[in-house]
């Protein structure tokens, strides 16, 4: 980056003006380089507003799919009218939902984000291909905590950025509970119990079946069919008293229908923001750490425009209202420094050291082993 | 000249020919050829000729047993419900009004199912007509997320379906037969048992099929209104193809659901002509 305030010559304008037109610099880059932005801010002139299809020529939509409660629907409005590309929103429920669409093919998505233990699935099933780096100028892998962005690149080469990481931990109401929530084995045990037919579990394999495996205290990954067949014994249990198998659990747990609910940790906050007698805690038997990422499928169809999309959400101040609204942590240090310091210090979304590690990161193996797929189901349809 | 017939017959059947063979028989080939394959290691499809996808089904009953269950009774609440509305509609109501009545029975379907599943999630969650009856003193009820819900979804959706063929059946009511029927004394009961009925049988029948065919491969409402714990067939199918990604039980699933269904439909219409005769020749005696 350049100092804003020397004055700019004649042939750097003219160069910068270029590269802006193109679409290779955004429009807050290109005032601040040229200085232009502190001369409208002062004067009052909104000038230079680019004509959309010229600026940019992404074309006029590109369509993300991503999960429940993971954005500001604000941002996307201020990309479409900076680039006239509208932003088509697919939500889903499960890394497997998502690898199914993928690979019936066709999925029409441009982004979509999945979890850290998928990507090499992915690379393997030549779903995704490796980022064009120069088309997301404001990626910056030094300020990625590693752990949080290592998963993105397979065999030496980039496929995905990382969007948010986090942890699957339950959430409760606390007006209805005699005891906090520590561990699994008390969310399975009150379930049969107190919480009949008040809890959640989530549609997805991985977060309910490695729940149940930690209640017997088996790994949160584990392949192991004795052990699996433990945790399909204790979910078809408690099926009877569940309230809901569901990945979008808020509305449920707002007005009061269920009372106790597996939870990522940004949902977590945002229900303790609104209603503060929803608590959220991990298991201190262990569970789910995780960590997202944007990528772009093969014959992703606004290919432009998806690149476009990625840079403008990891801009650090983009990135920054993304995570006020949705309230998961970023793994970007530009990010964190532009974060209120009672958010870095919540411990919702920064929980205590102990905690933290107790949780694993999902197995690959985890997302394609038929027979965790078929407990799901046939707890499902138990 | 026969021959030529026979030709432009033949051709002018073409693009109807054309229309099933692409439409109907060739994914329903893909999906019978399926269902001897094996679920690939990462899922999808694998080649395979196997008779263990459908060994397996076991495992799926109380999908089958929801589905064959709750379709049936869904389509006879329906018929319960839509053959007094068709009646009235189409017997009592007086031309002006039957307009305004059958437009507002319309109006329903202008919106997507869909939406109007969310408003009964409402209607039925714990702020919606639990409270209303709590606050009644009527006690702790729980609708949401029960087979319940389910069944009250499935009719409200489909109630439509039902009303307008029988509607339609009795709308074409000769009046003479019942005015004949008066005249040579039959009661009010006696008219309705010997006439109206019977001859609104094909009304009933059309409505019948149509919702309990639709029914059968319900997906929508048991997963909105059913919290993903009451499950159809075709939700399992939706689970097998989309989470468990295992392509060659799913597609043994659903030829079983496709077999199942024909087998009912050809029955139900046998039984329907067996009715239809034996009231020929009550008419003849």
């Amino acid at each position: 980056m350049q100092d804003d305030k020397a004055p700019i010559t004649r042939q750097k304008f003219i160069e910068e003006l270029l590269r802006y037109k193109k679409g290779s610099v955004s429009r807050r880059h290109f005032l601040g380089v040229t200085g232009l932005g502190t001369a409208m801010a002062v004067m009052g002139v909104p000038l230079l507003r680019p004509s959309r299809a010229f600026a940019q020529g992404i074309g006029d939509q590109v369509v993300l799919a991503t999960w429940p409660n993971y954005h500001d629907p604000a941002n996307f409005d201020t990309f479409a009218a900076e680039t006239g590309a509208a932003v088509q929103v697919n939500v889903f429920g499960s890394n497997e939902e998502m690898l199914a669409k993928l690979q019936a093919g066709g999925s029409g998505w441009d982004v979509f984000v999945p979890t850290n233990y998928t990507i090499t699935t992915y690379v393997e099933a030549d779903l995704i291909e490796p980022l064009d780096l120069s088309k997301l100028p404001n990626y910056d892998a030094t300020t990625f905590e590693a752990r949080f962005a290592e998963a993105g690149s397979v065999r030496g080469k980039l496929y995905a950025v990382p969007k948010n990481w986090g942890t699957t931990g339950m959430a409760w109401d606390s007006t209805k509970a005699k005891a906090p929530f520590t561990s699994w084995k008390d969310f399975f045990d009150i379930t049969k119990t107190d919480f009949s037919g008040r809890t959640m579990v989530h549609d997805y394999q991985l977060t309910t079946i490695g729940s149940a495996l930690k209640y017997f205290g088996h790994s949160f990954n584990s392949v192991d069919p004795a052990e699996l067949a433990d945790a399909e014994k204790l979910l078809i249990e408690v099926k009877p008293h569940l309230f809901a198998i569901t990945s979008d659990y808020q509305p449920a747990m707002r007005n009061g229908d269920a009372w106790l609910t597996m939870c990522w940790t940004g949902e977590g906050k945002q229900m303790n923001r609104d209603i503060p007698e929803i608590h959220f805690a991990l298991g201190k038997d262990g569970g789910e750490i995780w960590s997202d990422y944007y990528a772009i499928p093969k014959n992703a169809p606004n290919r432009e425009a998806a690149y476009a999309l990625i840079n403008y959400l990891i801009t650090p101040e983009v990135n920054a209202r993304e995570a006020m609204a949705h309230g998961f942590p970023v793994a970007d240090s530009r990010v964190n420094a532009l974060l209120p310091p009672e958010v870095l210090s919540d411990p919702i979304l920064y929980p205590a050291a102990d905690l933290l590690n107790a949780q694993e990161f999902g197995a690959a193996v985890t997302l394609t082993d038929p027979n965790r797929a078929e407990v799901m189901a046939r707890f499902k349809s138990a | 000249m026969a021959m030529t017939r026979q030709k432009t017959r033949y051709l002018l059947l073409g693009p109807a020919g054309l229309w099933y063979a692409a439409l109907l028989v060739l994914p329903l080939a893909v999906v019978l050829v399926y269902s001897f394959g094996e679920r690939a290691a990462a899922g999808g499809y694998a080649p395979a000729f196997t008779l263990a996808q459908y060994a397996n089904l076991g495992s799926r009953w109380a999908a089958f047993k929801n589905t064959f269950m709750l379709a049936p009774a869904g389509t006879l609440a329906a018929l319960l419900i839509a053959y007094p509305l068709a009646y009235f509609l189409a017997v009592r109501v007086t031309a002006r009004w039957r307009t305004v009545l059958l437009v507002l029975v319309i109006v329903p379907f202008w919106t997507s199912i869909l939406i109007r599943s969310y408003a009964w999630i409402f209607l039925l969650g714990g702020r919606g007509i639990p409270q209303l009856l709590a606050d009644l003193g009527l006690g702790d009820l729980r609708l949401i997320n029960t087979p319940f819900a389910v069944l009250l979804g499935i009719v409200y959706g489909y109630l439509p379906l039902m009303v307008f063929p029988i509607y339609v059946s009795l709308e074409k009511l000769d009046k003479r037969l019942l005015e004949a029927a008066s005249d040579l004394g039959a009661p009010p009961w006696r008219r309705f048992m010997q006439i109206t009925l019977p001859l609104s049988l094909p009304g009933i029948a059309t409505g019948s099929m149509l919702v309990l065919i639709l029914l059968m491969g319900e997906y929508l409402i048991p997963q909105m209104l059913g919290g993903g714990k009451v499950f159809f067939v075709g939700n399992a199918l939706v689970d097998l193809f989309l989470q468990s990604r295992n392509w060659a039980f799913g597609s043994a699933m659903a030829v079983t659901l496709v077999a199942t269904m024909l087998v009912v439909v050809t029955l139900y219409m046998r039984f329907l002509r067996r009715i239809g005769a034996a009231r020929d020749d009550v008419g003849l005696m």
